[in-house]
């Protein structure tokens, strides 16, 4: 039977190497067959927002395109994408009153707006959770 | 299911959130009929000594006007039912034996951590 883990995660996306980490943490749960659910909490609410854009370079003398800045919306898309070719389920939830402080309310799809209860709920649900708080 | 949830950090996002994040989500899945337990370790054990509101931040002609009050939130949570525990060991190592506890957290040895830990259904640490 496929199990579900549940993730919990509070940094915002491009300051932290903690973040980078977090979705190499998701992307090992999908290889290894898990269905994943994400409680994103206070900074992480940022990781989906559908506005994020590339910029290019003149320090690395690349344009947009050359640069192809990673943008944390399209590793949420990849992923996304993963989880539905090896028939999983990969769902992502934003506090709600998190998205409001922070002004990103535009999400890509696949991503909705909850709250705490969203977060128990997942957890009650899943095989195990994983929080990580922020420093 | 018994969550037990570790706060071993403390006055992070305290000023803009204007409480302690794990505090706030912790009251809210009360709210919603969680079973949850709190343990306070690390640096976490301050919020057990806390007596009066944070400090109002004041930058130019703006003033915060409603600063984190944590030992309201630590009251709630025992209020509600929520066991509140502190490490004792990490309160003497932080030298604040000589503070009050808030009334309703219980002081807990390190070597009864791993009883807490047993007695959850998953373990929350942030």
């Amino acid at each position: 039977m496929t199990k579900t883990l549940t993730f919990a995660f509070m940094d915002p996306p491009f300051e932290s190497e903690r973040t980078v980490t977090f979705f190499r943490l998701l992307d090992s749960a999908l290889e290894r067959r898990a269905n994943v659910r994400i409680f994103a909490y206070e900074g992480a609410v940022a990781l989906a927002f559908a506005l994020q854009a590339a910029h290019g370079n003149a320090v690395h003398g690349r344009n947009s395109d050359e640069e192809a800045h990673p943008l944390t919306k399209d590793w949420i898309a990849a992923l996304q994408q993963k989880a539905e070719s090896y028939g999983l389920t990969f769902e992502w939830i934003n506090c709600g009153l998190c998205v409001d402080e922070r002004g990103v309310n535009e999400v890509i799809d696949g991503c909705g707006r909850g709250g705490p209860p969203d977060l128990w709920r997942y957890a009650s649900n899943a095989f195990n959770t994983l929080t990580i708080g922020t420093r | 299911m018994k969550v037990l949830q570790v706060i071993d950090q403390a006055f992070r996002t305290t000023v803009e959130e204007q409480d302690d994040t794990i505090l706030w989500l912790t009251q809210s899945m009360r709210g919603a009929g969680a079973d949850l337990t709190v343990l306070l370790s690390g640096h976490g054990v301050h919020y057990a000594v806390q007596a009066r509101r944070q400090p109002a931040l004041v930058l130019g002609s703006w003033q915060q006007s409603e600063p984190a009050e944590i030992y309201r939130d630590i009251r709630r949570l025992v209020d509600a039912g929520v066991p509140v525990y502190a490490v004792r060991d990490d309160i003497e190592e932080r030298g604040l034996q000589q503070s009050t506890v808030q009334a309703g957290v219980a002081l807990i040895g390190r070597q009864k951590i791993a009883d807490l830990y047993e007695q959850a259904d998953q373990i929350w640490q942030w």
